[in-house]
């Protein structure tokens, strides 16, 4: 079945997002709020992976050959270059993974916007329930991105 | 007149009372050695600057000096009570040691000067940042212990005149969560309860307050109920044996950082019993259906496996909850202070919405303070809100204060919320803070982490200004230190938790030349030339009536409106709860009685915060949610905290204060009496882990987290077994020879509620080890209050022939 894709597609980024949110709170031990926040929006995509993979697993889709924790980030990071590039400052570095965190975020919304129109189209009520329950999460993890970026900005400029 | 000895009788003497009663007068008071009432010159009407409580007194005053204090029979907070730390914590203010003139730091040392000197400093550091960097160099970091009129004050200066983000209060410690409790669930700020509401209710539920040792006249209240005709029934929350848990019919003890976790089972429970006011939800409140679903698979069995409540107990106090007709809660640092901060606290709203628990006698929220002025800091803006409850993501909100202020609109900084606390201090330790002026807080002790905050408050290129009225360890780091007039030195205004607005006259002059924060707020306004934009001098008012003339005008229209008062008409009778204005000129008992709230998205203070990251709800999300103003439940799930006990740190390590001291005991160390009931740093220990670990009674202890270690005498305790509690109270400024090893925030994480940034000083892990045996001495911890041994023979506190103060109880006390 095509919905397989968009499950794969998903799943995917979800455990992208879950890695680059578990890098994050590595490079950002002394950035307190993104360091904890960070490993607990993490904990979401795992849990999203989860059940991704047991929902793989009931269509019929080989859950191990997808993405699991370790497998690498979302492609490659966003608009590397430019005014964010991650350079010796350290605030910039910080905005500029924010702002990576922010749109691979944004892909898994997209992701999930995607299987839950597939899941409507083969009037798959579990795979709908599935992607109404975790897509809110996702952008919310989204929003934070967003916020952490509004809030820490100024600083960085003002300098 | 009777005297009693309120070392060993925190509380005082009962004068019981039955529901719906009056609580009958009981003034209490002390004077200095050898002087009698008749001696007294004159009294100066006040309220009490030790805690949140807002207990209304006169100071006695001889040869112009402070000689004692008596409680206001008249004012509804306190009928004329008194508790310790107010009977005798004057004392400290005449202490010989008090800073009486301004410091500067000459080639590393600190050197007295004067005024002009020591202003011309400041000033001159401001203008070359202001050039350099603008604004964003220069940061505020005030108390919980001003006045009203020297916060706003603050407020008009860091956030108008100069125009920065960064002004913040330690009341960041303190009640950060209850504010931000209240926005989430009530749209703003404003504490929908009162004091009077112990007097009507039948349930009172207290979550992580240890009301008997932070609000001592108001737990005598709790306790003349209890002592008096069909009294109310008791829910605590708490992981030690406080005084509030062995006076309760219910006690829980949740494993430090587990409190939502608690909440979400009860509201199960609540729920699935169906004892909800659905009328009440229907009609008031937005969002109820999130909270069934969130709550429906929390069963007590799970709370219990996380929170180590047995589900029985869980099932029992949901149904005290359900049961009440008229239900109280209240709410502190056990709660504010630990993880999920804030989810934990709108549960106790939440708890209160479905119940339709709101806004009548008896059905009442407090969400508490700790420090005496907290609510002033919120109200006017000194810490991370803005002026007069305005919602700083509301451009006309902003719009209006510049309008107040005489300034431009762009020149107030909302492009974001203000800079919290610890974000400050970060900002502070990666060099974006250049400036950082400190008024009357020390936070090299009180904050977490001390050998992060100290080093960054030492760090070359900040520029540290502090305001105080001892020598403290913090102004040991500073570059200029200002010496402060204090309470009975200094005209102003202040308001408690339930909302009393009390004046406090100037009782005596200030030693030397210290100066009301006030007067030095003022003057460096005057000396940076601060224009509004008319050209004339700003802030436009020039001592402490006009501040609160101009603050009046600030909070007209806003939920925290003081239009209806005056000094003149707060002077003789009791203090008055706002809103006070033209149209309720006797102010206001409670909020929301009609179930209306300031939550309409052109009026709330803030859109609200997402419960688990933190985010700020963005404006259009808000008014699609809650287009007609109603209360907001808002439901969280659980998350385990972020530093757990584990293999080699075994223990939750949580730590808080005793009933004798206040903040970093700058002035409760220097009060014998206070002092000597509490004289040193312990710790506590539950029997089943003492007996382990092979500790007793009084044997020296080292406790260590993975940032720092205290060592102090062990207390055997009823404290729940596997975690550890120590006092947060002790620096080193009277430790003789003791080597940072004394204060608990040495030991404490980094870490704050993602919604109020509260950092939380109730989750950290830590070991525990026996250094020495106890050579025949007990802890030096109270055996009167939470620190009560379990052990026999550990010595009584008692304040002995000091400790007698007297006790006017009029007829039927016992
Ligand atoms: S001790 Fe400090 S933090 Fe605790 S309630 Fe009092 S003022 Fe607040």
């Amino acid at each position: 079945m095509r919905i397989g894709v968009a499950l794969r597609e998903v799943q995917r980024s979800e455990a992208g997002l879950a890695v680059e949110l578990r890098r994050m709170a590595d490079e950002y031990q002394d950035e307190v709020e993104i360091h904890h926040v960070a490993q607990d929006l993490a904990r979401w995509s795992d849990e999203h992976v989860h059940e991704l993979a047991a929902a793989a697993a009931r269509h019929g889709e080989d859950s191990e050959t997808l993405a699991g924790p370790g497998r690498a980030g979302p492609g490659s990071p966003p608009d590397a270059g430019g005014l964010l590039a991650a350079g010796s400052d350290p605030g910039l570095a910080l905005l500029a993974d924010l702002r990576r965190l922010y749109l691979a975020a944004a892909g898994v919304s997209v992701d999930w916007e995607l299987l839950g129109q597939g899941a409507q189209a083969v009037k798959d009520a579990e795979l709908l329930e599935l992607s109404g329950r975790c897509h809110p999460r996702t952008l919310r993890q989204m929003n934070w991105a967003n916020a952490m970026l509004k809030v820490l900005s100024p600083q960085v400029w003002a300098r | 007149m009777a005297f009693k000895d309120r070392i060993a009788h925190p509380w005082g003497s009962r004068t019981p009372y039955g529901p719906g009663q009056e609580w009958p007068a009981r003034v209490d008071g002390h004077l200095a050695e050898g002087v009698a009432p008749q001696d007294v010159d004159r009294w100066v009407q006040s309220a009490t600057i030790l805690h949140s409580n807002g207990d209304a007194l006169d100071i006695a005053v001889k040869d112009d000096r402070v000689v004692g204090v008596r409680g206001r029979a008249v004012d509804r907070v306190n009928r004329g009570r008194l508790g310790p730390k107010d009977l005798f914590g004057w004392q400290a203010h005449q202490s010989a040691d008090r800073l009486t003139r301004p410091l500067v730091r000459r080639d590393g040392a600190l050197v007295e000067t004067d005024w002009d000197t020591a202003m011309d400093v400041v000033v001159r550091r401001s203008r070359e940042l202001l050039d350099e960097q603008g604004p964003s160099a220069l940061a505020f970091y005030t108390s919980g212990q001003l006045f009203l009129e020297e916060y706003y004050t603050l407020a008009a200066i860091g956030h108008g005149a100069i125009g920065t983000n960064h002004m913040d209060g330690n009341t960041r410690l303190c009640t950060a969560t209850a504010a931000a409790a209240l926005k989430e669930s009530f749209g703003c700020d404003g504490q929908p309860g009162s004091y009077s509401d112990i007097d009507h209710a039948d349930v009172i539920a207290l979550y992580g307050h240890n009301m008997a040792e932070t609000q001592t006249v108001l737990w005598s209240r709790v306790l003349d109920r209890l002592a008096g005709s069909d009294p109310p029934r008791l829910l605590c929350v708490d992981c030690r044996p406080t005084p509030v848990a062995r006076e309760a019919t219910l006690h829980l003890a949740p494993l430090p950082g587990t409190n939502l976790a608690l909440m979400n089972a009860l509201l199960h429970e609540i729920i699935r019993r169906d004892l909800v006011d659905h009328d009440y939800v229907q009609a008031h409140t937005v969002g109820y259906q999130d909270l069934v679903e969130r709550v429906a698979d929390h069963t007590p069995e799970v709370a219990e496996r996380i929170c180590g409540v047995p589900a029985g107990r869980i099932r029992e106090a949901a149904e005290l909850l359900g049961g009440a007709r008229r239900l109280l809660s209240t709410v502190l640092q056990g709660f504010y202070q630990s993880h999920q901060a804030t989810a934990a606290a709108v549960q106790v709203n939440n708890v209160h919405l479905v119940r339709g628990m709101l806004g009548r006698p008896g059905a009442g929220v407090l969400q508490m303070n700790g420090q005496p002025t907290a609510q002033n800091t919120r109200e006017c803006g000194a810490d991370g809100d803005l002026t007069g409850f305005r919602n700083w993501s509301n451009d006309e909100h902003v719009a209006e204060l510049a309008k107040v202020w005489n300034l431009d609109t762009l020149q107030i900084p909302h492009y974001g919320p203000p800079t919290h606390a610890m974000q400050i201090m970060r900002y502070a330790e990666t060099g974006s803070v250049r400036l950082l002026w400190v008024s009357a807080t020390n936070p090299a002790v009180s904050l977490p982490d001390l050998h992060r905050i100290r080093a960054l408050l030492a760090r070359q290129g900040l520029f540290l200004v502090v305001q105080d009225i001892f020598a403290t360890e913090t102004t040991e780091l500073a570059d200029v230190v200002l010496p402060a007039a204090t309470w009975g030195e200094k005209t102003g205004t202040f308001t408690n938790t339930d909302r009393t607005v009390h004046l406090s006259e100037r009782a005596v002059d200030p030693p030397g030349e210290a100066r009301a924060d006030l007067d030095i707020f003022l003057d460096y306004a005057r000396r940076m030339d601060f224009r509004d934009r008319d050209g004339a001098p700003f802030p436009q008012w020039h001592d402490a009536e006009s501040a609160f003339e101009a603050w009046k005008r600030a909070s007209a229209g806003r939920p925290c409106d003081y239009t209806g008062l005056t000094y003149a008409g707060l002077r003789g009778g009791s203090g008055v709860q706002w809103p006070c204005t033209a149209e309720r000129p006797g102010g206001t008992e409670r909020l929301y009685t009609d179930g209306r709230f300031w939550a309409a998205p052109q009026e709330c203070e803030s859109y609200g915060r997402d419960l688990v990251t933190g985010a700020p709800v963005e404006p259009v999300e808000y008014a699609a949610m809650n287009p007609f103003g109603r209360a907001i439940i808002r439901a969280a799930e659980y998350l385990p905290p972020h530093e757990e006990p584990d293999g080699q740190y075994p223990f939750a390590l949580v730590t808080g204060r005793t009933l004798y001291h206040f903040h970093t005991r700058t002035k409760t160390g220097r009060v014998p009496q206070l002092s000597r009931a509490a004289p040193e740093v312990w710790v506590e220990i539950a029997e089943s882990d003492a007996r382990e670990a092979g500790i007793g009674e009084g044997d020296l202890v080292e406790v260590a987290s993975p940032r720092g270690a205290v060592r102090a005498r062990a207390r055997i305790s009823g404290i729940r077994p596997g975690v550890l509690f120590v006092p947060f109270h002790y620096g080193y400024w009277d430790a003789r020879g003791q080597d940072r090893d004394r204060a608990a925030n040495e030991m404490t994480v980094t870490d704050w509620d993602p919604v109020s940034k509260q950092p939380l000083f109730k989750t950290s892990a830590a070991r525990l080890r026996l250094l020495r045996p106890a050579d025949g001495r007990s802890a030096p911890a109270p055996t009167t209050t939470a620190s009560r041994p379990v052990a026999d023979g550990v010595p009584a506190t008692t304040g002995g022939p000091e400790g007698l103060c007297q006790e006017d109880v009029g007829g039927g006390a016992r």
